[in-house]
């Protein structure tokens, strides 16, 4: 995974609350069988004209030039102002991926759904919870400023705004840790395996049925 | 010291280890995987050199991407016409093959919806931790079990480890009781949960739905109801174990036999929330105040009774729910305060992970039997949530219901509900749907979906446009 330590980049606000995954990701994008590939069909109804198909050349589509994605002045932007409850509805790790593969490192909501807030760390992307009036106030500031650029330092739990104001957020120190080291949760699960197999040899004889298939 | 909460008792019984930091690892009894999230996942597998760490843990069935049409479906894999789907079917095949894992592939009688299949195999059971890469897992939360969806990482690393690190969560609980009124089913039940708590309303919480009305539903109607825990924000749905739990489980081909089952069963009654337990929030509804529920806007929480007028932004003082009323106004091509009455069908999709079991296909048959699907109707689908689901339809004759009345009689499949395959939508088109996500394009690009239960569905695809289901019975 790659590691996130500090950021500082472009903020660009999605002014609407329960963004899902299916709007982050539309699911004929889901049917490629890799890891990679997803960045130019993120928010793809919202960001093109056309209907989105997959293998399409993204560079030839229409753009929509409401959606703010699409407006130069957010152009190359890494921050995600988002509003409550994103990234809600099916689990596919295509939206972190579509959103990481796009040059997002951060999103910062009042609230995120579980099962998204988990997969974007595990992609070295960084979801930020702040109350509900900083995160109004960094859509308005955004809004007002061109070039509305935020510094976000995980070490130290603060998003820091160009007008010098800190905010501070909540990260568990399991996933900071992760994060910070870029760490695969994979090897460091397997150094518990001793503890896993004594687990499964117990759980065994409590309950075999568990652990029959017909 | 207070009582424990059902997920309290399962998350302890689960817990392998618990470190400083506040997680724990959490040991997974069952894996269901399917050809959308899990190439990615045994693609890391491969290139970390790693094996699965329980084969018999898993199981694996293609629902996401086939067809449901029988003409693609008898040329087997080779007649997917969409080469992508192809690719990703074969994919699946290859991987559990290569690593020894059970598939039911397409043409096999016990292929489905996977939340259809692990519950019908027995493959689910009681006091289980079972996760999908799929978010509807909380489906199997119906029998006591601790079960939510998990994301592709997550999927690697149950393959890897057969643990999750996870965070204990909170508890919540949904309490109905009373009585539900004829003809309101538990999919009016939990979608007027869902408009009552917000789809964030269960964010961070463990869901237990209990009371009365709860313990009355079939283990059919609990699923239903499980499965739109997500919905509301909950990635974990429960219902405690009680003797129509142990019933439905006895005989099934993955479930212990004989004396083992006994033993099993004495267990799985234990799997209760204490009457001493705290939840952190608790939530109360009466079920004679549900009423038949039809979805309007394009989130499942906008949602109403069928006798309801779609609502007015001028009347909502906070911006950015006003804001998300026109916008869904906007999309679904409604007017402020019509009623929903009103509303006109273009298709109607009877099926997917929260109805298409054969409880379902009854209820809606019921409806349709003798009556003729409305001429200004499109198309109207029943898609059984398995093979064996379709069979046993089939057996009480329920086919010719539906074909007689005018509608197309499937393959098992997730089909219209994402429209990952050919049966979708088209832009500006309003459906019926006994789905669980009314997102913007979910059920194809530019398409308005109404979600509803299988019986009220049946009444829409009859009269063309929503009415009260129980003026037709
Ligand atoms: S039926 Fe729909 S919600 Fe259920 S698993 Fe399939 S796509 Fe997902």
């Amino acid at each position: 995974m790659n590691p996130f330590t500090t950021h500082t980049g472009l903020a660009v606000p999605l002014d609407r609350a329960n963004v899902d995954t299916d709007q982050i990701i539309p699911k004929q994008f889901l049917k490629s069988i890799k890891r990679s590939g997803f960045g130019p069909n993120l928010f793809d109804e919202w960001r093109y004209l056309d209907v989105g198909q997959p293998g399409q050349d993204c560079a030839t589509r229409p753009l929509n030039p409401g959606f703010v994605l699409n407006q130069p002045r957010y152009a190359g932007a890494s921050v995600l102002l988002a509003r409550a409850n994103f990234g809600c509805g099916s689990s596919r790790e295509h939206a972190p991926w579509a959103l990481a593969e796009y040059g997002i490192r951060a999103i910062v909501a009042p609230s995120f759904a579980d099962i998204f807030f988990n997969n974007s760390v595990k992609n070295g992307l960084l979801p930020i919870v702040l109350a509900d009036d900083e995160v109004e106030a960094l859509f308005a500031q955004c809004a007002a400023t061109e070039g509305y650029a935020l510094a976000i330092d995980l070490q130290a739990q603060t998003v820091t705004r160009p007008d010098g104001a800190q905010h501070h957020f909540e990260v568990d120190a399991f996933r900071k840790h992760c994060l910070l080291h870029g760490l695969d949760d994979i090897g460091l699960t397997l150094r518990h395996v001793d503890a896993i197999r004594a687990f499964e040899a117990k759980h065994h004889a409590a309950q075999p049925w568990v652990f029959a298939s017909p | 010291m207070p009582g424990k909460t059902l997920y309290d008792k399962l998350w302890e019984m689960h817990e392998v280890s618990r470190r400083d930091d506040g997680s724990s690892l959490l040991y997974i009894d069952r894996h269901i995987l399917h050809e959308v999230t899990s190439p990615q996942a045994f693609e890391g597998l491969r290139l970390a050199g790693r094996k699965p760490w329980r084969v018999d843990a898993n199981l694996a069935t293609p629902d996401h991407n086939v067809s449901t049409t029988k003409a693609e479906r008898v040329g087997g894999l080779a007649a997917i016409a969409d080469e992508i789907s192809r690719t990703q079917v074969r994919t699946l095949g290859e991987n559990c093959a290569d690593f020894g894992i059970l598939e039911f592939p397409m043409n096999d009688p016990r292929q489905g919806i996977v939340h259809v299949v692990g519950p019908e195999q027995g493959a689910t059971l009681p006091g289980m931790t079972v996760v999908c890469g799929d978010s509807h897992t909380s489906t199997h939360g119906a029998f006591g079990a601790l079960a939510h969806g998990i994301g592709t990482s997550e999927v690697e690393h149950v393959l890897a480890t057969q643990c999750l690190v996870a965070q204990k969560m909170k508890n919540m609980r949904v309490t109905v009781d009373g009585e539900l009124a004829p003809g309101v089913t538990a999919k009016d039940m939990v979608l007027a949960i869902i408009g009552r708590i917000g789809t964030a309303g269960g964010n961070g919480h463990a869901l237990e739905f209990a009371g009365s009305a709860i313990r009355a539903l079939s283990m059919e109607g609990r699923m239903t109801v499980c499965n739109m825990a997500i919905e509301a924000g909950a990635r974990v749905g429960m219902v405690a174990v009680d003797e129509a739990t142990i019933a439905y489980v006895r005989g099934r081909p993955f479930a212990p036999q004989g004396e083992t089952f006994e033993q099993a069963a004495a267990l799985w009654r234990t799997l209760v929330s204490d009457a001493d337990a705290v939840f952190d929030r608790d939530v109360l509804l009466r079920a004679e105040d549900i009423r038949p529920q039809v979805s309007w806007g394009t989130s499942p929480e906008m949602v109403l009774p069928v006798d309801a007028q779609v609502p007015d932004p001028a009347r909502e003082a906070d911006p950015v729910r006003r804001d998300s009323i026109e916008r869904a106004l906007k999309y679904m091509g409604l007017r402020a305060n019509q009623p929903i009455t009103d509303i006109r069908l273009d298709r109607v999709f009877i099926g997917s992970c929260t109805n298409a079991r054969i409880e379902d296909l009854r209820a809606a048959a019921a409806v349709v039997r003798g009556r003729r699907v409305a001429a200004t109707v499109k198309q109207a689908l029943v898609v059984p949530g398995s093979g064996l689901v379709k069979a046993q339809a089939e057996r009480e004759g329920l086919d010719r219901v539906f074909l007689d009345a005018g509608f197309e009689w499937r393959e098992p499949g997730c089909s219209m509900c994402l429209a990952m395959n050919p049966d979708r939508l088209e832009s500006g088109e309003h459906c019926a749907s006994t789905s669980n996500r009314n997102f913007e394009g979910r059920q194809g690009a530019g398409g308005r979906t109404h979600l509803v239960s299988p019986a009220m569905a049946a009444a829409a695809a009859i009269a063309g446009h929503f009415i009260d289901v129980r003026e037709l019975q």
